[in-house]
């Protein structure tokens, strides 16, 4: 590996002012993908800049309206094991407890799996569906974006240098909305999606559809949120019938292709059978929860 | 390039080491303090032979750099057990065969014992997904689940 400047500022401040000083940088949160890149020669920085001393992207909680706000370098196993995190936001736990094995989950955060910008992470599918926003930040403040606004193509994100990921903030689940993610890989766990599919939905008491999201991973260069999916769902009632049509909807709207992990023609196959599976289950979950 | 200096404790032991910043936590477990019991398998995450526990959270030691431990604690197969006093993770793998050329092993050892340590009942199927980030090309995994399990229940017997 070649060396580099190991930089841990205890505070926003110090970490802009570290990004300021015009040499290359990147960040450290837990380190699984970025330390191996560095092994590898795939990624290379004068300083890495370890995010994990400063307290507000190192913690967690709940916000008065029930916005689930996460310090962008918490690690992954923190959050599953929370039985709050588990009962109010079922579907982020769906991703964050497949992501790596369990070595991988006590150091990996959803800041560097947001930032890692793989087409095939677990993660962004997942918040996408949610609606979940990112806050970035950078020495002239803050703002927000959409996760589906945050990807620029694999490996690469929006963020502008000298921005740096602080925040997931994933809105509360209604008592009539219900959400899932899942994915394809040939093994049991331990493996990087073929294909994959998060959805939330929201119904009215007569079980109509109401409000949808659905976004797929690993079929196209980025993260796919995919809008006429929802298109297909809203208006509709929850019915097999209605899940089929989003599914084809989103198959429609994946552009996978071939590799070593699979076909594009089975990936497109695969992200049909997700979508409605998905739907189902958060289906499932509205009801479980009543 | 300047070493940074680093104090963990490590194995119930306050330890100082000079490391570089692009040493993995593994690199500098074996090459700077002699403590080869951890293994480097893959050295990207995927096997989890250098597995270590990291604050009580089983780690890739290879995923973690030196510099990263400090004020930390760090156990390593070494803290777990020796050849005087076996954790009974290490007997159970003795006694039920659960182990052939042996790089996998301290990883699973200390991987199970994280497991154990959070849940003592860990039933099969849990303690076969626990272990997925542990790969071993002999032993066909049967025989290690079956010593987890056979340790997990002397462990609560205990």
């Amino acid at each position: 590996m070649e060396n580099f400047d190991y930089l841990a500022p205890r505070s926003l401040t110090e970490a802009y002012a570290a990004l300021g000083s015009g040499r290359t940088s990147l960040m450290l949160a837990g380190g699984t993908d970025v330390i191996v890149q560095l092994r590898e020669g795939r990624k290379q920085c004068d300083q890495l800049i370890d995010l994990k001393h400063i307290p507000e992207l190192m913690s967690y909680g709940f916000a008065a309206d029930g916005t689930l706000e996460i310090g962008a370098a918490v690690p992954l196993a923190q959050l599953y094991e929370d039985p709050e995190v588990r009962r109010r936001q079922p579907a982020l736990c769906d991703a964050a407890t497949i992501i790596g094995g369990t070595a991988i989950q006590s150091r990996a955060t959803l800041g560097g799996n947001l930032c890692n910008a793989s087409p095939a992470a677990d993660s962004s599918p997942a918040l996408i569906a949610l609606g979940a926003l990112l806050v970035i930040g950078s020495d002239r403040g803050t703002g927000e974006v959409p996760v589906e606004a945050f990807f620029a193509g694999p490996g690469r994100s929006s963020l502008q240098p000298g921005e740096i990921l602080l925040q997931v903030r994933i809105p509360a689940l209604g008592a009539r909305e219900g959400a899932y993610y899942h994915r394809f890989i040939p093994r049991n766990e331990m493996d990087i999606a073929v294909a994959s599919a998060g959805v939330r939905i929201g119904l009215d008491e007569s079980d109509r559809i109401v409000s949808a999201r659905v976004a797929l991973g690993a079929v196209a260069a980025t993260p796919l949120f995919v809008p006429s999916a929802a298109e297909a769902l809203i208006g509709q009632p929850a019915t097999r019938e209605t899940f089929e049509k989003a599914g084809a909807a989103a198959a429609a709207a994946a552009t996978p292709i071939t590799d070593m992990r699979g076909s594009a023609a089975q990936r497109k196959h695969l992200v049909s059978v997700l979508t409605v599976r998905a739907l189902e289950r958060a289906l499932e979950r509205i009801r479980e929860a009543r | 390039m300047a070493r940074s200096h680093v104090t963990t404790t490590l194995n119930g032991v306050e330890t100082e080491y000079l490391c570089e910043p692009r040493q993995s936590l593994l690199e500098v477990l074996r090459d700077e303090l002699g403590l080869t019991g951890t293994k480097e398998g893959c050295s990207n995450g995927n096997c989890g032979a250098c597995a270590v526990l990291l604050d009580g959270r089983v780690v890739n030691s290879c995923c973690v750099l030196g510099v990263e431990a400090e004020g930390a604690e760090v156990t390593t197969i070494e803290g777990i057990g020796n050849a005087d006093k076996l954790h009974p993770l290490q007997r159970a793998f003795l006694e039920e065969a659960a182990l052939q050329c042996g790089v996998c092993t301290p990883g699973f050892i200390v991987s199970a014992k994280a497991l154990l340590d959070a849940e003592p009942d860990a039933d099969e199927h849990r303690v076969r997904w626990w272990l997925a980030g542990n790969l071993c090309r002999c032993t066909g995994y049967d025989k290690i689940v079956r010593a987890v399990l056979k340790a997990s229940a002397q462990m609560q017997e205990a």
